[in-house]
C-alpha cells in the first residue's frame, strides 16, 4: 500500500503513526497466545515473567494425570462421533439445500442455522430441561446429540457454500451418458464438494471440541470433556497445567485452521475458481 | 402430455427429492435442538407445581371473591392439601414457590403444615389464624393462591421485567429492593455496546490494513487475526486469566514501565470483562469489514483526490461511507454475540459484570428455579431474534463468514 506519488508531508506522518496503531491492536490480538505458551514450560507454579527456568513438568503432569487423561479421551469420544453424525445429516441437507427454487427454503434455512444463532446458555438450559425428562442427560449419547445440534448449521454453511459454486452441467452430463443418481454423486458431485464437506467436518469438530456451556449443564462428571476440566480448573485454583492444555490447544487450533485454508483453495482449484 | 404438465412434475419430483434429503436433519434439529427451546419457553409461562401439590385449595378458593377473608371450607381445603402434603414431603415446595413471591412464607408454610399435621378437626381458619396471624390473617397469600393454582402463569415474566400482580390482579412496579432485572438487561446492553464500540475502534483500521496490502502481506497477517479466532474461547479466556491477575504479567510489566508503583485489581471487574471480550470479539468485527473493503476499488479514492479532495476529506466522504454496510454487519454480529456471553464474564468479570446469561444459569444451577430461568431465557432470546432478523435482512445469515 504504498502512498501516491503527490502524497503531503502530513500523509507521510500520519501514514506511520497509523501503522504504528495497527502493530499495537495486532500485538493485542495474539500478545494472549504468545504470553501464555512460554508460560506453559515455566520451572515453577508462578505466571510470571522472566520465567525462573524451563521444564516440561506441566506437560508430564497433563498426560499421566488421570483427571486430564479422562477429560482428553471424552472430549475425543464425543468430538469425533458428532463430528461424523453432524457431518452426514448437514452434508445430506445441503445437498437438498442447493436447490434454489424449493418451496420454503428460507424458513428451513433459518430452523437449521439456528443452533448457530440461539445462545448457549438458551441451548444448554433447554437441553437440560429436556434431556432430563427423556433420561438422555448424563451420558454420552445426549452430549452427543447436543454437540451434533450445534455442530450441524456449520457443516450446513460451509457445503452449501461449495455447491453454489458447483457447475450443475457436470451431473447433467453424468446422467445423459447413463449413469444412475446414486453413482452420479458418488462419482462426479462428491469428488468436488469433498474439499467442502471436510472443512464443514473440520468447524463441526472444532464446535464440539471447545464447547463447555452445554458440557457444564448436560455431563455428569463421567462425561466431563476437555473444556470443562479446564473451566472447572479456572474456577477452583489456576494450576499451571492449564497453560499446558492451552497451548496444546492452540496448536490444534492453528493445525486445523491450515487444514481448512488449504481445503479452501483445493476446493476453489477443483471448481475452477480464480481468486 | 403437453409440455407444461411434464415440466411441472419434474420440477415436482425434484422438490420432493430435495426435501427428502433435508428431512432427516430437519428431524433431528427439532427433536434435539427446538424442543428443548420450545419446552424452555413453555415452562416461563407454565408452572402446575403449585396447583398439583394443593388440589383441593386449587378448586375451593374459586369460590371467593377476593374481598377480605377467605371463608372457613377454603382453609379447611388448604389444611387438607397441607397435611397431604407434610405426608408426601412437598410442603417444602409449597413454600419455596410462596416465597418467590412473599419472602419469608416458606419458614411460616413448612410450619404451618406441621401444625395442621397434628389437628384433628376445624375449624381451621381459627387454628391458621392462632397459628401465624401475619400470614393467614392476611388478604395477600390467598391472593397468591388463588392466582398461581392455575397452571398458566404471567408470574415469572413479569419478575423477570421487574413487575409484579399486585392483590386485585393490577400489574405494578416491584419494589425498588428487588427490582433487579431491568438492571440486569441495561448492564448486558450496555456490555455488549462497549464491546462492540471497542472491537470497531480496534477492528477498523485492521480490517483497512489488511484489504489495503498487497495479497501476499496481508496474507500473513490475516493469520494474526485468524489465530485468535480459531482458538478456543475459553483457551482465551484463560489467558486473559492469567494476563489479568494481581500478580501477572501485565500488572509486572506496568510496574517494570514506571506506570505503576503498586499493583492494582485487573480481574473480577468491569475492565477486564470488556477487555477480555474485545479481544475475543475482535475477529468477528474484523472480518465483515475486510471483506467489505476488498470489494471497494480504488481508482475511487484516486478520483477524489484528483478532483482536490484532501487525504481525509476524501477519506471521510469517499472511502468511509462505502465501508458502512461491512461495519453495520461486523457490529451487529459483534453485538449480538455479546449479549449471549456466559463464560467470558463468570470467569474474568466480577458479581457486578454478570450478564443476563449467568443469572439463567444460576436459577437452573443453584436457585432451582426453573420458572425464572426460562422467563429470562425467554427474554434473551427474544431479544437475541430480533436482532438476527434485522441482521438476516442486512446480511444474510449464511453469510457468515467462518475465517
Amino acid at each position: 500500500m504504498a502512498l501516491p506519488t503527490y502524497a503531503s508531508k502530513i500523509e507521510r506522518a500520519w501514514r506511520w503513526i497509523f501503522l504504528a496503531i495497527c502493530v499495537l491492536i495486532l500485538l493485542f490480538l495474539i500478545a494472549p497466545i504468545l504470553v501464555i505458551t512460554p508460560l506453559s514450560f515455566s520451572s515453577e507454579p508462578f505466571f510470571t515473567y522472566p520465567l525462573p527456568g524451563l521444564s516440561l513438568r506441566w506437560y508430564i503432569d497433563f498426560f499421566t494425570s488421570d483427571r486430564w487423561r479422562i477429560a482428553v479421551m471424552n472430549s475425543i469420544i464425543v468430538a469425533v462421533s458428532s463430528t461424523a453424525l453432524s457431518t452426514f445429516l448437514g452434508t445430506l441437507a445441503a445437498l437438498g439445500l442447493s436447490r434454489t427454487k424449493l418451496p420454503f427454503r428460507g424458513a428451513i434455512m433459518s430452523l437449521l442455522i439456528s443452533p448457530m444463532v440461539v445462545p448457549i446458555v438458551i441451548t444448554a438450559v433447554g437441553m437440560y430441561f429436556f434431556y432430563a425428562t427423556i433420561g438422555l442427560a448424563n451420558t454420552y449419547l445426549g452430549l452427543i446429540l447436543a454437540h451434533s445440534a450445534l455442530a450441524t448449521p456449520f457443516v450446513v454453511i460451509t457445503v452449501t457454500a461449495t455447491l453454489t459454486g458447483f457447475d450443475q452441467s457436470l451431473t447433467r452430463a453424468a446422467a445423459s451418458l447413463g449413469a444412475s443418481g446414486t453413482r452420479t454423486f458418488f462419482k462426479v458431485t462428491l469428488p468436488l464438494i469433498l474439499p467442502g464437506v471436510t472443512s464443514g467436518a473440520l468447524f463441526a469438530f472444532v464446535t464440539s471440541w471447545d464447547e463447555v456451556v452445554v458440557a457444564l449443564f448436560l455431563a455428569s462428571p463421567e462425561q466431563r470433556t476437555l473444556p470443562r476440566q479446564m473451566f472447572s480448573g479456572i474456577r477452583e485454583q489456576i494450576s499451571p497445567t492449564i497453560t499446558a492444555a492451552a497451548t496444546l490447544l492452540i496448536c490444534l487450533s492453528i493445525l486445523l485452521l491450515l487444514s481448512v485454508e488449504l481445503l479452501r483453495r483445493r476446493s476453489e482449484r477443483l471448481r475452477g475458481i480464480r481468486s | 402430455m403437453p409440455l407444461k404438465v411434464a415440466l411441472k412434475r419434474a420440477e415436482r419430483s425434484r422438490n420432493l427429492r430435495a426435501l427428502a434429503l433435508i428431512a432427516p436433519l430437519f428431524l433431528f434439529i427439532v427433536l434435539t435442538f427446538a424442543a428443548p427451546i420450545g419446552m424452555l419457553l413453555f415452562r416461563a409461562v407454565y408452572d402446575p407445581d403449585l396447583g398439583r401439590n394443593l388440589p383441593a385449595t386449587t378448586e375451593a378458593i374459586q369460590s371467593w371473591n377476593g374481598e377480605g377473608l377467605p371463608d372457613e371450607t377454603v382453609y379447611a381445603a388448604l389444611a387438607a392439601d397441607l397435611k397431604a402434603a407434610q405426608e408426601n414431603k412437598t410442603a417444602g415446595q409449597i413454600g419455596k414457590r410462596l416465597n418467590y413471591e412473599m419472602s419469608g412464607t416458606r419458614s411460616k408454610i413448612l410450619a404451618t403444615a406441621r401444625m395442621v399435621a397434628k389437628l384433628e378437626s376445624g375449624p381451621y381458619k381459627e387454628a391458621f389464624i392462632k397459628q401465624d396471624q401475619r400470614i393467614w390473617g392476611q388478604p395477600d397469600v390467598w391472593h397468591i393462591l388463588k392466582r398461581e393454582t392455575k397452571p398458566f402463569t404471567g408470574y415469572y415474566l413479569l419478575a423477570s421485567l421487574d413487575h409484579q400482580f399486585d392483590g386485585n390482579g393490577n400489574i405494578v412496579k416491584t419494589s425498588p429492593d428487588q427490582a433487579i432485572f431491568i438492571d440486569i438487561f441495561i448492564r448486558t446492553l450496555w456490555i455488549a455496546f462497549l464491546v462492540t464500540i471497542f472491537t470497531l475502534l480496534l477492528g477498523y483500521p485492521i480490517a483497512y490494513l489488511l484489504a489495503s496490502l498487497p495479497t501476499s502481506t496481508s496474507n500473513l497477517l490475516m493469520i494474526l487475526v485468524l489465530v485468535p479466532f480459531w482458538t478456543s474461547l475459553l483457551v482465551r479466556t484463560t489467558a486473559w486469566v492469567v494476563l489479568l491477575q494481581t500478580n501477572g504479567v501485565i500488572n509486572d510489566a506496568l510496574i517494570w514501565l514506571g506506570i505503576l508503583h503498586d499493583r492494582i485489581q485487573l480481574i473480577f471487574n468491569r475492565g477486564g470483562t470488556v477487555l477480555a471480550m474485545t479481544h475475543i470479539q475482535l475477529p468477528f468485527t474484523i472480518l465483515p469489514i475486510y471483506s467489505v473493503m476488498k470489494t471497494i476499488s480504488p481508482s475511487y479514492m484516486r478520483a477524489a483526490r484528483s478532483l482536490g479532495g484532501g487525504p481525509f476529506y476524501s477519506f471521510w466522504r469517499i472511502y468511509f461511507p462505502q465501508t458502512v454496510p461491512g461495519i453495520g454487519a461486523g457490529c451487529l454480529l459483534t453485538f449480538i454475540l455479546s449479549l449471549g456471553y456466559y463464560i467470558t464474564p463468570a470467569l474474568v468479570g466480577g458479581p457486578a459484570d454478570q450478564m443476563i446469561s449467568y443469572f439463567v444459569a444460576l436459577y437452573t444451577n443453584t436457585e432451582l428455579n426453573w420458572g425464572m430461568a426460562s422467563a429470562l431465557g425467554g427474554l434473551l432470546l427474544a431479544m437475541t431474534l430480533i436482532l438476527y432478523v434485522v441482521y438476516n435482512r442486512l446480511v444474510g445469515i449464511d453469510k457468515v463468514k467462518l475465517g
